[in-house]
């Protein structure tokens, strides 16, 4: 496993599908074990009820169905499938319509869902997953990117509740981004990052709000260390191959 | 490496039923030739300089020695040329660029520079011994004489530009040419690449100039392929790959005058590809990025969790920020 995790840190993140694939049908045996620790870009499915789209993920997941958070069925239609307790769903819509305006309003678009299911310690796991395509022909306001996507998770295991309940999350950001042009041709930056963050909130500011504050929080923090870290680390690297000069030496005439 | 949920966690919800089909789970055990396949794709995929790092997880991932071996001698040339690695060459004949412009038969590769041919072991990356090129290896002297011309220009120039780079300059077709009247083309390469483990960064820079002397237009005509790549891994996987491909010409002329031309032509496009690189990162944080995700909310204030718990939800809140949802 640990030799496995190596590889996935070292191939380029635009192709951690393929890279992922390929170790599965390597290692048959650590499939779960792969499928927890590695992050995938996500996909996404129509809900025909309701005709929103929604995000898959393991959470959502019921053998080959995967249960939308807007019509709370699955698709394909499933029988015996596991739901959220209805106090749950509850909380399940509310996050998810908060969360809506929430994306609306940092990402100018994109797809969010947000999924919640009891766990065994009398809390429960919620988990919220934002996906965007800010490419020109996607929903890139600007129209900078030839390609560009954004994908997060973030999973918020919450304690049982007291007054002050315990918070635990774990977001991954993947992102790619292309620009192309003639003069300066093809500009790629790819990457994932996961950090965790633990918190202990009053209660009685509701979980939404906890949940909401911690996650935006990180999502500001991962979005700034790939700009300012991540990023910045390539740059650097750049800049020691070949150190820019000062000033552009003078062209000399074509003789 | 942070491990995601305790995968009981929601067993009601995950875990439970049989998973969705995961590629080989369900399929028979892969060919000996597949998991070659495989193992070359790795290897193939590897940041500048991390072959070796790659290789060793890939052998313990593989647990298969001659499969692993087999992807190995595959994969190891393809890359050691496309990566243009520098190999020191023994007896202080100094370092030989691995490009499949030098490749002569086998493992063997031609250091324009010393008139040397290194044998290369590829899998190890190293120069194992050397042999004086023959006198067929190697172009004529009228040819020699441009291509000599050239990389004393070229070194000169990316000894300035590159704190660790290496360049060669092959004849690569019309070697045989024995004056004047008769095209002939020279291939200028440069690479220079930077290993920083313990920083947890790598990259390489890659130049290919062809030049085309064309005798009967009196022009030289100069193609170039731009390659720059980094990967930065601590505590995450991000790298760039950028490629650039320029053109350009100048007049044929004497071999001393033409390579400072040609040389001055590559410095020129050089630092302009460098500088709109920097351009690239200085667009990232305001033009680029912000397609992704804002810094902040369009109301250029932190989203009002606290209002979510007071009002009732959704139409509440697009009414006070003034969306109409």
């Amino acid at each position: 496993m640990e030799a496995a995790m190596g590889l996935m840190r070292r191939m380029p993140p635009r192709h951690s599908e393929t890279a992922l694939s390929a170790l599965l049908s390597l290692l048959p045996h650590n499939s779960s074990d792969l499928l927890s620790q590695v992050d995938l870009p996500l996909q996404v499915l129509s809900d025909d009820d309701s005709g929103k789209r929604f995000i898959l993920c393991e959470y959502n997941r019921d053998a080959d169905s995967y249960r939308s958070p807007w019509s709370n069925k699955y698709h394909p239609r499933l029988e015996d499938a596991p739901y959220p307790s209805s106090k749950l769903r509850q909380l399940e819509i509310e996050a998810n319509d908060i969360f809506t305006v929430y994306c609306d309003q940092y990402y100018e678009g994109g797809i969010s869902s947000v999924y919640m299911w009891e766990d065994d310690n009398e809390g429960f796991v919620a988990c919220f997953l934002v996906k965007k395509d800010g490419s020109k022909t996607g929903q890139g306001r600007r129209g900078y990117l030839e390609e560009g996507t954004w994908d997060a998770i973030h999973v918020i295991e919450v304690g049982p509740e007291e007054e002050t309940t315990r918070y635990c999350l774990t977001s991954t950001v993947m992102l790619s981004l292309t620009t192309d042009d003639v003069s300066s041709g093809t500009f790629s930056l790819s990457g994932s990052i996961r950090r965790q963050m633990n918190m202990n909130l009053p209660v009685a500011d509701g979980h939404l709000c906890n949940m909401g504050k911690m996650i935006e929080e990180m999502e500001g923090k991962l979005r700034n260390s790939l700009d300012q870290v991540y990023f910045g680390k390539t740059r650097e690297m750049v800049c020691t191959l070949r150190p820019p000069s000062e000033v552009l030496p003078m062209r000399l005439p074509d003789s | 490496m942070t491990k995601r949920l305790n995968p009981t966690v929601g067993k009601g919800l995950l875990f439970c039923r049989s998973r969705k089909k995961v590629m080989a789970e369900e399929e028979t055990e892969l060919s000996d030739k597949q998991k070659k396949e495989i193992a070359k794709w790795f290897l193939l995929n590897a940041p500048a300089g991390e072959i070796q790092y790659v290789a060793k997880d890939l052998k313990s991932v593989l647990n298969n020695d001659d499969v692993y071996d087999e992807a190995a001698s595959e994969a190891f040339p393809v890359y050691n040329k496309s990566h243009m690695i520098c190999l020191e060459m023994p007896g202080r004949f100094g370092d030989v660029l691995v490009t499949s412009y030098g490749e002569l038969q086998g493992n063997e590769y031609l250091d324009p520079k010393t008139a040397q041919v290194a044998i290369v072991d590829h899998v190890k990356q190293v120069c194992t011994e050397v042999r004086p090129a023959t006198d067929e290896e190697l172009p004529t002297p009228y040819v020699e004489e441009y291509r000599c011309a050239l990389e004393a220009e070229m070194l000169k120039y990316v000894s300035e530009a590159y704190p660790k780079g290496s360049c060669s300059v092959y004849c690569i077709n019309g070697k045989d040419v024995e004056g004047p009247g008769n095209d002939f083309e020279l291939v200028a390469v440069i690479s220079a690449a930077r290993l920083s483990p313990q920083n947890f960064c790598t990259g390489s820079w890659r130049s290919i100039w062809n030049i085309e002397c064309k005798d009967d237009i009196q022009v030289l005509e100069l193609k170039g392929k731009l390659q720059v790549g980094a990967h930065y891994f601590e505590e995450g996987n991000v790298q760039l790959d950028a490629k650039h491909e320029c053109r350009d010409s100048t007049m044929f002329q004497s071999p001393d005058d033409g390579a400072i031309a040609i040389a001055s032509l590559i410095r020129h496009h050089e630092t302009e590809y460098l500088a709109s690189l920097e351009a690239s990162y200085l667009n990232l944080p305001d033009a680029t990025f912000k397609d992704l995700r804002r810094k902040l909310p369009v109301t250029r204030t932190l989203f009002p969790w606290h209002s979510t718990s007071q009002f009732n939800l959704t139409r509440e809140i697009s009414k006070e920020l003034g969306i109409g949802k």
